[in-house]
């Protein structure tokens, strides 16, 4: 019986071993953030006052530095009057984990303080909204012109340097300009995501559709293939697989963009929610909109490389956990990969 | 690889001397039209100390259905020549005609297998197979049954659905084949198509593309650099030199068709297999016998011997 390597460079794990490995990621920053919100001597620097006493300027849940809550007790300790009880507490920026996942279903059952805010739900679809149509105007010019560049050295050589230049401006540098341009509302959001998306997705993509290899080119060549069949029928459907997974990958540094892009103009969507939370003091709503744009990408991006494990038959690849669920959910009718 | 002084003691007939019926028939084909004729061509590459000469003046001809089979030592240009016959390299000088026909640049009347195989990853072998004749506009329904035909022609028939990544070398290989084929190109372009097999499917390989080769109206230029195989398989063996690669003799074989592993002890195919081997090793290394010694110290503990 080999012995169970835990750290060997290089190797495939084996499935109990990519289990424990994924939950560890997942329990040991719970456990830390456990650690320092349920046990008081680790850090817990403030004071839930329960009592005020005597102290004229303290109020029964208010959080107070633990030194001044100290100095008013030894205070009213000589002076002889009521002496304030209280209970270590965290900052009000740091909620305990089982708050934060009361809040992350509180959240949605929660009515806006205000007439004209918006429900978790709709900031959430809102936000999506933005991502979805920034990041297909983005795709609709980026990609095509990505394997243009890749194909044609022609048309990098005019498009590359100048892409190359616009890349390295930040885009919410852009945000006033768009706002001018295009309005208060949706629009310059959706600008600034295809801003931040689009210049990144053609060198992305011109780099990678160059990746495929000359010699496939040259065995097309010599099977009667032009110019047109080339890029068509050889540089893109070799570079698909990979041109999806920069996809996924862009996609996620389109969700970088949001929270600065919602801030331009009229803020919206989930970055709104979450500065309305903030300035209610409602920092648990905060956290768990944060996690919850975490899970939506997330999901987002396991569905799709499921989706792309199943568009590319013809690469091998490891089964994945969801497949795995997935054929357990199907068994008996499982799609087989290759008849 | 036989070692060449085996063949010394034997009294091996003149590699030039051909039986009547081999006689006759190299003389019929002489009479067949040239498909592919190579006239000086020439090919300089700029290299770090100026210009270098690939290949000089190399003039041949091909005649209709023959087989021809290119041999140099490694580095003396034969893949530089086969892909400026395929037009996906330039020469510098000379000129290829196709037919009587000058032609530059590739296209599908002159089909390659490479070594590694170039298979589209993304299509099944019939997809493969049918690139070509989709790339010539024949519709997909007959596209798909002349695909089958020659599938089924290189023996993969059970295999038609795969993807590249399910079969074995041998099987990309004849798909590769096939596929280039399926395209019905006046020449056969093959640079070293079986040199990544093991020996017992490259030997297959060989009677399977001898098979292909007589029922199939195609002409073959083929790089090896096995000498065996060149023996084997050729009409004709054009015998490169190296630095600069030229054309040092084009051999007809002796050796009687049709062929068979079994020929490889024939008088016939021993002589040329020793002109060969004076061709390829120069004459010098050839006769001093014993490689020169490698600089190698000893590296293991006195007593410690392993012959
Ligand atoms: N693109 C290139 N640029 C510069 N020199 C090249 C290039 N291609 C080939 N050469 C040179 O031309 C010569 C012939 O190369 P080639 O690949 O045709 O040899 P070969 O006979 O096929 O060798 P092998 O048997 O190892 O395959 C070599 O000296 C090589 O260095
Ligand atoms: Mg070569």
């Amino acid at each position: 019986m080999p012995r169970t390597r835990w750290f060997a460079v290089r190797q495939e794990l084996s499935i109990r071993q990519r289990r424990l490995f994924g939950l560890m990621a997942i329990l040991l920053p719970l456990a830390a953030w456990s650690l320092v919100s349920y046990v008081p001597f680790v850090w817990h620097p403030m004071i839930e006052v329960t009592e005020p006493g005597d102290v004229t300027w303290l109020k029964s849940g208010q959080l107070v530095p633990r030194a001044d809550f100290e100095r008013e007790v030894a205070r009213l300790g000589q002076a002889g009057g009521r002496v304030p009880e209280g209970e270590r507490a965290n900052p009000i920026y740091l909620p305990a984990p089982h708050r934060v996942a009361v809040a992350l279903y509180t959240a949605f059952t929660t009515e806006p303080k205000l007439r004209g805010d918006l429900w978790l739900h709709e900031s959430l679809a809102m936000s999506i909204k933005t991502i979805f149509f920034g990041f297909i105007i983005s795709s609709a010019v980026g990609v095509p012109l990505g394997i243009l560049c890749g194909a044609f050295a022609s048309i990098a050589r005019m498009t590359e340097p100048v892409v190359d230049f616009i890349r390295y401006m930040p885009a919410p540098a852009f945000g006033a300009l768009m706002v001018a341009i295009l309005g208060i509302h949706l629009e310059p959001k959706i600008a600034i995501i295809v801003i931040g998306t689009f210049f990144q997705q053609v060198l992305v993509v011109a780099n990678t559709v160059r990746k495929t290899e000359l010699s496939l080119l040259e065995a097309a060549q010599t099977l009667g293939a032009r110019r047109k069949h080339l890029v068509l029928r050889v540089l893109v459907p070799a570079s698909l697989p990979d041109l999806y997974n920069d996809m996924r990958i862009l996609l996620g540094w389109a969700w970088t963009y949001l929270i600065v892009a919602e801030v331009v103009g009229v803020s919206s969507g989930i970055t709104f929610f979450i500065n309305q939370q903030a300035k209610y003091r409602n920092f648990e709503n905060v956290y768990a909109a944060i996690v919850i744009i975490g899970i939506i990408g997330l999901v987002t991006d396991q569905v799709l490389a499921f989706i792309g494990e199943r568009a590319f038959p013809w690469r091998n690849h490891r089964p994945s956990r969801l497949r795995t669920i997935l054929g357990r959910l199907f068994a008996g009718r499982e799609v087989t990969l290759f008849d | 690889m036989t070692s060449p002084h085996l063949h010394d003691t034997a009294g091996l007939p003149d590699y030039r001397a051909q039986a009547p019926a081999v006689a006759e028939r190299f003389r019929r084909l002489r009479e067949r039209p040239v498909v592919l004729e190579v006239d000086r061509l020439g090919r300089e590459f700029s290299g770090e100390h100026g210009m270098v000469t690939a290949l000089r003046e190399v003039s041949f001809s091909v005649h209709r259905r023959e087989f021809v089979c290119v041999i140099g030592p490694s580095g003396c240009g034969k893949s530089t020549l086969i892909r400026m016959v395929a037009g996906l390299d330039h020469p510098t000088s000379g000129r290829m005609l196709l037919d009587g026909r000058e032609v530059a640049g590739p296209g599908p009347d002159r089909g390659m297998v490479f070594q590694g195989y170039t298979l589209f990853p993304w299509l099944t072998v019939t997809q493969n197979v049918m690139f070509g004749l989709e790339m010539q506009r024949v519709d997909r329904g007959t596209a798909e049954a002349r695909a089958r035909e020659w599938i089924d022609l290189v023996g993969l028939g059970k295999f038609a659905k795969h993807y590249p990544a399910q079969l074995s070398g041998g099987m990309k290989q004849r798909t590769a084949i096939a596929r280039a084929l399926a395209a019905n190109p006046r020449i056969l372009l093959m640079d070293e198509p079986f040199g990544a097999l093991d020996a017992q499917t490259r030997a297959q390989m060989q009677t399977h593309l001898m098979e292909i080769w007589r029922n199939v109206d195609v002409t073959i230029l083929f790089i090896t650099h096995d000498l065996d195989e060149a023996i084997l398989l050729a009409d004709r063996i054009l015998v490169l030199k190296a630095n600069p690669g030229e054309v040092q003799e084009l051999i007809e074989v002796p050796v009687p068709r049709p062929r068979s592993l079994a020929q490889v002890t024939s008088p016939e195919f021993l002589a040329t297999r020793r002109r060969l081997d004076e061709l390829i090793h120069p004459p010098a290394a050839a006769h001093e016998g014993e490689p020169e010694k490698l600089p190698i110290v000893r590296l293991t503990q006195v007593g410690d011997d392993v012959e």
